[in-house]
């Protein structure tokens, strides 16, 4: 008796062709290189564990960010079905604006005079500023598109993204601006042999604390409720009197709000903002969106999170035990074949669709 | 006296006329059923209603005013819900959710708390599942979920469309038990839509039959049931 597992696998061996094999080959090559340069790296001990503590940290610190970023992306897709591929720029306006508010509070010296106060005014001037855009790109770009062919927002969105991005550098200048360092955040903490950066701790912090929040928003809220019904089905939800429009704006407003807040942690990590700041944090976080599963919150934190780590570690952990020169130049590499490889083997992400949509 | 009222409507997929040209009335208080075969025009009657569709010609009329103007949620408002065909709960959302998706036009909390029992009471079953995924429902449970959170509304008219559809007779029997509780006990007006005939004319006061978008014949579900014409199409005999 062959049993009925047995069997599933030859029917699949039997119809595997020549690309199934060919891309197999290349996920097994590329999970050996991970494997082999991690081995060579560790055996080279070239970092002490502190090294490795401050990628870690910075990684999360990273990911975080990425995380309330790929927030917007997922839930939108949940909503509409579509990538707002001008979400970068949504994290982007946020913080830009509110640099000018950052630098008045600055001069002024309240920040360090009331450094918490002050860091709360910047986000939610930043904030605001990206909500409203989310919102009002919504509005113009994408409402009178519903119901045309999904080609035809995505392609909107790459036209609004850089719509955007020349309206800020019309607006701001093109000129990459330093945000103020905080007295309060600079510095380390120790705790026993780990020393950490204080910026990074605090970032962390607060993305974590937002992302719950911003969750338990979508869970427990009636909005947030409203939100999922449309996700899950929008005639249904109709039916039960939900104004669609209005729930659709209120996701672009949440979505808006995650990433005007990442941008100021972006801005305290990297210490500056320009024009251009939205695209590659915005592809990444679009990455992490599809590595947790694109349409799943969980998974967009969960996403975000991974790739940060994997992003900070992955240089000098894999890539020098393979003695790549320069690996910290292949950091965004390592990205975006983690999104091509997610894409091959696993399109539905880490916790993609457990449940089937209907009986 | 008529608490809604279709007159003359006509509604075309593109270039295809699925009404041409329905008037219907539903009284306070009764069970009127609309039966037909498939692509009849069934479904499309209570999707115009409910104000998904939107008519080429005619007007819908709840308590003499006009719904074509209003979109979906402010006919829910009114007090007009639809159980879609094929039941369309949340399946990613709790029982419980469901039902509180329900009455996401009232904010009445302790009138919903109440309600909700009410909903338990009739279907005990969905009581005990209160905290379960809908999606991991069987099928007469999520009908009785999709029925319950109507009622959550505290609607004036309930649609219903094809409320057997893909259920065990035994199922059938029960749900249509409930569909005429709910009419007799509460004074619920409902408009039932059925393939079904044979069901839908056992509890119905009146029904009226429509084939490819015209209506064909009506009277009270007596006469329909005992006339020849529809015992032959519909009823099988």
């Amino acid at each position: 008796m062959v049993s009925a597992r047995t069997a599933r696998w030859r029917v699949r061996l039997r119809h595997l062709s020549g690309t199934d094999v060919a891309l197999w080959l290349i996920g097994a090559l590329l999970l050996a290189m991970v494997l082999i340069g991690s081995y060579k790296s560790l055996q080279a001990g070239r970092y002490t564990t502190r090294q490795w503590l401050d990628f870690i940290i910075f990684g999360l610190a990273q990911g975080g960010v990425y995380a309330l970023i790929a927030l917007g992306y997922t839930m939108v897709y949940g909503v509409l079905q579509m990538i707002n591929f001008a979400h970068g720029e949504v994290f982007m306006s946020g913080p830009f604006t509110a640099y000018f508010v950052a630098r008045a509070l600055d001069k002024a010296g309240y920040f360090d005079s009331y450094p918490i106060l002050s860091l709360a005014i910047v986000f939610v001037v930043a904030m605001a500023v990206s909500t409203f855009v989310a919102v009002v790109l919504e509005l113009v770009a994408y409402r009178p598109l519903r119901g045309a062919p999904r080609l035809v927002p995505l392609i909107t969105a790459i036209g609004a993204s850089f719509f955007l991005q020349y309206t800020f550098r019309g607006l701001y200048g093109s000129g990459v601006k330093a945000y103020p360092d905080i007295e309060l955040l600079q510095g380390t903490w120790s705790l026993g042999p780990v020393v950490i950066q204080k910026t990074l701790v605090v970032v962390f912090i607060a993305a974590i604390v937002l992302l719950v929040g911003l969750y338990l928003f979508v869970q427990h809220t009636k909005i947030g409720k409203g939100i999922r019904a449309v996700a899950e089905d929008q005639q249904a939800a109709a039916l039960m009197g939900v104004n669609v429009d209005r729930m659709v704006s209120m996701t672009f407003a949440v979505g808006g709000a995650g990433a005007g807040a990442a941008g100021v942690l972006y801005a305290l990590i990297f210490k500056q903002v320009h024009f251009f700041m939205g695209f590659i944090p915005g592809i990444k976080a679009f990455t992490a969106a599809v590595l947790g599963g694109i349409g799943n919150i969980p998974g967009a934190m969960l996403g975000g999170l991974f790739l940060g780590v994997f992003e900070s570690l992955g240089p000098s952990l894999f890539l020098e035990g393979l003695g790549v020169p320069a690996p910290y130049q292949l950091k965004d590499a390592i990205a975006f074949t983690m999104l091509v490889l997610v894409l091959i083997f696993r399109p539905t992400g880490i916790l993609g669709e457990r449940i089937a949509k209907r009986a | 006296m008529n608490l809604l009222e279709v007159r003359n409507l006509r509604v075309a997929y593109g270039a295809i006329e699925a009404l041409k040209g329905i008037s219907l009335e539903v009284r306070e208080g009764e069970i009127l059923t609309l039966i037909g075969g498939n692509g009849a025009g069934k479904t499309t009657t209570l999707r115009t209603i409910s104000g998904l569709l939107k008519p080429v010609a005619g007007d819908i009329l709840f308590q003499g005013d006009s719904l074509l103007k209003y979109r979906p949620h402010e006919i829910v408002q009114k007090g007009i819900i639809h159980v879609p065909e094929g039941r369309r709960v949340f399946a990613r959302m709790t029982v419980q959710e469901n039902l509180e998706m329900g009455a996401y036009v009232r904010s009445d909390k302790d009138g919903i708390a109440e309600d909700m029992e009410k909903v338990f009471t009739l279907f005990p079953r969905l009581k005990e599942r209160r905290n379960q995924l809908a999606g991991t429902l069987s099928g007469g449970e999520q009908q009785m979920l999709a029925i319950g959170r109507a009622l959550m509304s505290r609607p004036r008219v309930l649609l219903m469309d094809e409320p057997s559809m893909g259920l065990a007779p035994v199922l059938v029997e029960e749900i249509f038990d409930t569909i005429r509780e709910l009419n007799q006990k509460q004074g619920l007006t409902i408009l039932l839509v059925e393939q079904n005939a044979h069901m839908a004319l056992q509890i119905a006061h009146r029904g009226y039959v429509i084939e490819t978008g015209r209506i064909r014949l009506h009277g009270t579900a007596k006469e329909l049931s005992t006339n020849p014409e529809v015992q032959k199409a519909y009823l099988g005999g």
